[in-house]
């Protein structure tokens, strides 16, 4: 049992949680009778996903995707020299700052250097985050028509029940 | 009561699966996983080139927002289509409603003689302070959205929230006095032209759609890098445009049936 917690819970917890959650949100869609709860399982299966991809891009004692200006920078932006030569992840840099002290007679060789000496593993996956960014204002937005097309159904039927709507539809072709 | 024995069965089953499928991802947490480091033998991952070159290409700190506006500029457009289309959807439907059903119209006015202004001192008060500084803030998230994290879309919805707590505040009218239907379908389209704008002036010049180092003379900057990055601040404005009309014009259609009248 102990075995199983470490070796298969453990590391892949997160996706135990958007299963468990997306299950959830597939339970409410086939299962819910009102078209509201419908609705809200649909947008928990959503968050799920969500969920999903972010912990996709997550890598242990990352920082975020976000390219900290070093202090020596903005120094040289006081002194107005080359203010935007020293590109450096500041928590990817491990590196001690006196090399870049040296920094103003740079040629654009050593510019590169600094670049290369990025280290991707200490800084977390942006792709997975702009992929979510999107997805949620769109969510957003789609729900609006869901929420929309069900208030065009209540006005039409006097109600959000399903089963009660499809009844109303099935008693109307017979009238026909 | 058989629907939710069948939907547990399915249910389970398809958890089930995901769960058995689960033990093949990589751990949680792992900087050598297929999505961020590539796969093994194979090509490295995308996101690698977006950590290590971004800065060099467009000197945007922020990788989300260069990822988001310049790399996948295409994305990014046709999301802001997406959200103006719902819009529009939503105006369809909701308009039409609100304009076929005259006794609810009478009804909602009757609704709106039951909370007088009386008891709303403390939360309008409250509200008239608060919207300004939201906006504000709004205003700072898309424009600092290449230095610290925010963006069009994020300052987009912050807009339209502070629209909305005006709406919920006092009264639907109070907002729509400031930002009317006719001016928010207008800022709607406005947001989305901006972003296609970039894109055609960018191919008038020559390049491809969307490619805005080309852009460089046109913005008085220093070198394609630059261009680049006032290009992807224009990009972001016109995203927060159409996201902030679209986000209130989604609440103002739907807490009022699409009479546009009272509110909640």
């Amino acid at each position: 049992m102990e075995q199983l917690v470490e070796q298969i819970l453990e590391p892949h917890f997160n996706f135990w949680i958007y299963v468990i959650l997306m299950m959830i949100g597939l339970w409410a869609v086939i299962a819910k009778n009102n078209l509201i709860k419908k609705l809200i399982g649909l947008s928990i299966f959503q968050t799920a996903i969500i969920l999903f991809y972010v912990s996709l891009g997550v890598k242990e004692d990352a920082t975020i995707p976000i390219k900290k200006p070093t202090p020596i920078e903005y120094s040289e932006k006081a002194y107005g020299g080359e203010a935007e030569a020293k590109g450096d992840y500041a928590a990817a840099d491990k590196a001690p700052a006196d090399k870049k002290t040296d920094g103003k007679t740079g040629d654009s060789k050593k510019k590169k250097k600094a670049y290369e000496k990025i280290n991707p593993d200490k800084i977390a996956n942006p792709l997975p985050h702009v992929l979510m960014l999107t997805a949620i204002v769109v969510g957003v937005a789609t729900l609006g028509v869901a929420l929309a097309i069900t208030q065009m159904i209540f006005k039409e039927f006097g109600t959000v029940e399903e089963d009660e709507v499809l009844k109303v539809i099935k008693g109307g072709g017979q009238d026909d | 009561m058989l629907s939710k024995v069948f939907a547990t069965i399915a249910v389970v089953i398809t958890g089930g699966l995901l769960l058995y499928g689960v033990y093949d991802f990589p751990s949680f947490g792992d900087p050598n996983s297929p999505p961020n480091a590539g796969v093994e033998g194979g090509a490295d991952s995308v996101s690698q080139y977006f950590i290590t070159q971004t800065y060099n290409d467009s000197k945007v700190p922020n990788i989300v927002t260069a990822v988001l506006a310049d790399y996948r500029g295409y994305d990014t457009m046709f999301e802001t289509v997406v959200v103006f289309a719902a819009g529009i959807a939503i105006f369809c439907i909701m308009r039409s409603l609100g304009n076929a059903n005259d006794p609810a119209k009478e009804k909602d006015e009757m609704h709106s003689f039951t909370h007088g202004d009386h008891n709303r001192i403390i939360i309008g008060t409250t509200c008239r302070i608060v919207v300004p500084i939201v906006q504000i803030f709004a205003l700072y998230v898309i424009a600092h959205g290449h230095y610290s994290p925010g963006g069009g879309f994020q300052g987009g919805v912050l807009l339209g929230a502070s629209f909305i707590l005006l709406a919920l505040s006092s009264d639907l009218n109070a907002a729509l006095k400031r930002l009317s239907e006719k001016n928010y379908f207008a800022l709607a389209a406005i947001g989305v032209l901006i972003y296609a704008g970039f894109g055609l002036v960018a191919q008038f010049l020559g390049a491809n759609f969307l490619e805005y180092g080309v852009l460089q003379p046109l913005l008085f900057t220093d070198g394609p890098e630059m261009a680049r990055s006032h290009s992807m601040l224009g990009v972001e404005i016109g995203v927060a445009f159409t996201v902030m009309a679209i986000m209130f014009s989604i609440y103002a259609n739907l807490s009022t049936r699409g009479t546009l009248k009272n509110g909640l």
